[in-house]
């Protein structure tokens, strides 16, 4: 049984449909890497499966379990219970996360008594073990700190300890070091991945960084305008992308062209409300597409282990298949 | 290096601000920019990496004279441009343009794109309305945006379409030199390669030096000729890309380049873990700024200022224990 599972979830806006019939399963101990460009759904996914999306948002699923608990089906008291607790969420922005009225410590302590209570020294000793397993230093004098007296590095290590004051089984991060420096991310990503194997938690990493997914993740998804366009072991899909638009997303980073020459930019953008295409939704983008593409809808090709949505995947050379 | 392609030659630039700290204490002084000299060539690329904080957007700010350094000397093909009057220095503005990072906040919603692309014009020159429009479309052509553009208010636009608008802004007057800081910080991977793709044709076709502040160093690699790494406002490293990039000697840029994650497993170097964060500039270490959080640190760097040195092959570095050969190149890379 998969720690979570997801089957045709969507998430519609009105007529606007942000995350389109996605199906994933995260497994315990494991580290998922969703990527994608902005708009393409990846928050709004995550969202979802924390119960975050208010009107005017309709999620609907096919299936939407944690633990084999049907998170539709169950009352609200009751998984309400579970996010914060079993399953925690990463933000950001971590100077916007945070309440800026309330000390680092009150905030945390909140956390805990919510979801499993206790006496208040025993909270606060719990509070500063957390701080020290996050790497604060002086955690004890942190604990009366207000956010704004914590740099964006230090409000992140308050954010990830309050996400996993309760022992969460599933984390999900996203996008946990947009707004940090490179040296201070790669301080945080250690932490969540050394933190993700003691507790042999799921991790759901949400990033527009492909190089940083390529480092950490065992698996990855590629989202595209709602959609799972690829998925698969992380090493296979960054080595041999099956997909026109993971493959084109790896050709316009800087670090695949050599030299100052051109780099292989994928034309357009990311199509939203109103544009829309028939057929295969990076078909106006796409430098393969055929007829077909532009008037069906493709398929999910593959088992579960190598997933693709394209009539026509590229073979290991990087060419569509005939 | 000839000196008549020459276009920017910066000498000890200086940019500190004094900090009020309440009535009964003395201003503090916050040294954003702390000395730093650099040469720009005709149709090269200077990069400016660092992390937030360490001046590299002052620095920006004081070449395209919107703050005027605390010192310094700052030239222009041969003229100062610090000395001279104040009109003669708004003529040699307009050769020295900037764009900024977020394309959402630096255009004004209010106004057309024609009125924006135009504002410059207005301002600085004294051509017609038919003139000035048609220089508009033609500069909107360079970037790639549409005649019917012209008409159009910005929140009709994607990010990276702002951008185009906003870089052709800054072409409106024939500059020799844009100044980009963090160009395409706010944009995703797929139009980040079309802007750069953009700002690389524009440089091959007006023949623009670009002076490109990021934080980014994929990026950098990519599109620089020569790159500076500063660290609280002062320069730690500068070389030539390829010296910079195939043999970073100073132990903040090998921390910087070890953290940025890499695609590719066998590009992946050893990663260097820096301890702590970025001190407050109110309130600098002694000696090196870097000694904090750098391994190779000793007693001489909590003490001693390290001053920047050229080595054999034009690689300037400011580092006792580069100095000193007390790093191991071989295994920190």
């Amino acid at each position: 049984m998969s720690l979570l599972e997801l089957n045709n979830l969507s998430v519609k806006f009105g007529p606007f449909q942000a995350v389109d019939n996605i199906s994933y399963q995260v497994e315990e101990g494991e580290v998922l890497g969703i990527v994608g460009e902005s708009g393409s759904g990846k928050s709004v996914s995550s969202l979802s499966i924390m119960g975050l999306i208010d009107y005017p948002g309709k999620v609907s699923a096919e299936r939407l379990s944690f633990n084999g608990q049907d998170l539709q089906a169950m009352p609200e008291k009751q998984r309400r219970k579970l996010t914060g607790s079993d399953i925690a969420m990463i933000f950001q922005d971590p100077m916007t996360s945070l309440n800026p009225c309330f000390t680092v410590g009150y905030q945390i302590i909140e956390a805990l008594k919510t979801h499993q209570g206790g006496s208040k020294k025993e909270l606060k000793i719990r509070a500063i073990e957390l701080l020290t397993q996050v790497g604060i230093p002086a955690p004890e004098s942190r604990l009366d700190n207000y956010p704004h007296q914590l740099s964006g590095g230090m409000s992140q290590r308050v954010m990830i300890a309050i996400a996993i004051a309760c022992n969460p089984r599933l984390l999900i991060a996203d996008e946990p070091t947009t707004a940090l420096d490179v040296t201070i991310q790669a301080q945080i990503i250690d932490l969540l991945i050394e933190l993700q194997r003691k507790q042999k938690m799921g991790l759901v990493l949400i990033t527009h960084d492909l190089a940083l997914v390529a480092e950490v993740a065992d698996r990855v998804i590629v989202m595209y305008a709602g959609q799972i366009v690829e998925s698969g072991p992380a090493a296979e899909v960054f080595s041999t992308p099956k997909h026109p638009y993971t493959q084109a997303l790896l050709a316009s980073l800087p670090e695949s062209a050599a030299g100052k020459s051109r780099l292989d930019a994928l034309p357009g953008v990311v199509p939203g409300q109103y544009d829309r295409p028939l057929g295969c939704l990076l078909s106006p983008r796409c430098p393969y597409a055929t007829e077909q593409c532009r008037q069906v809808e493709p398929d999910n090709q593959g088992d579960l282990h190598r997933q693709v949505k394209c009539h026509t995947p590229l073979d290991t050379e990087g060419r569509p298949a005939a | 290096m000839s000196s008549n392609h020459l276009i920017l030659d910066a000498q000890e630039l200086k940019q500190h601000y004094h900090v009020k700290q309440g009535v009964f204490k003395p201003d503090a002084v916050v040294k954003a920019v702390d000395g730093i000299s650099f040469q720009l060539e005709k149709g090269k690329t200077l990069a400016i990496v660092g992390e937030s904080g360490c001046g590299k957007s002052t620095l920006g700010r004081m070449l395209t004279m919107i703050e005027t350094p605390t010192s310094g000397r700052l030239e222009h093909m041969g003229q100062d441009l610090l000395s001279l009057s104040k009109s003669a220095q708004a003529t040699l503005r307009q050769k020295i343009q900037i764009i900024f990072q977020n394309p959402y906040g630096s255009l004004n919603p209010r106004k057309k794109i024609g009125s924006i692309l135009e504002e410059p014009l207005v301002i600085n020159s004294q051509l017609s309305k038919a003139e000035r429009k048609a220089k508009a479309l033609s500069i909107m052509a360079k970037v790639g945006l549409k005649t019917e553009h012209y008409d159009r208010y910005p929140h009709m636009f994607s990010g990276g379409q702002r951008q185009r608008i906003a870089i052709a802004r800054g072409l409106m007057l024939d500059p020799s030199i844009i100044v980009a800081d963090e160009p395409v910080s706010a944009l995703d991977v797929s139009v980040q390669a079309q802007v750069l793709n953009l700002m690389m044709d524009l440089q091959t076709e007006l023949g623009l030096s670009y002076v490109f502040i990021s934080h980014d160093l994929s990026v950098v690699e990519h599109i620089a000729d020569n790159v500076m790494v500063m660290y609280l406002g002062k320069v730690v490293e500068q070389g030539s890309r390829e010296d910079l990039f195939n043999n970073p000697k100073h132990p903040y840029t090998l921390a910087l380049l070890s953290s940025t994650p890499q695609l590719s497993p066998d590009k992946r170097r050893q990663r260097i873990k820096l301890q702590g964060e970025l001190p407050s500039p109110l309130n600098p270490p002694s000696g090196c700024a870097f000694h904090g959080r750098c391994q190779y640190a000793n007693e001489r760097c909590h003490q001693e200022v390290p001053v920047l040195r050229e080595d054999q092959t034009g690689h300037l570095i400011a580092c006792h224990a580069v100095e000193e050969q007390r790093i191991e190149l071989s295994q920190a890379v």
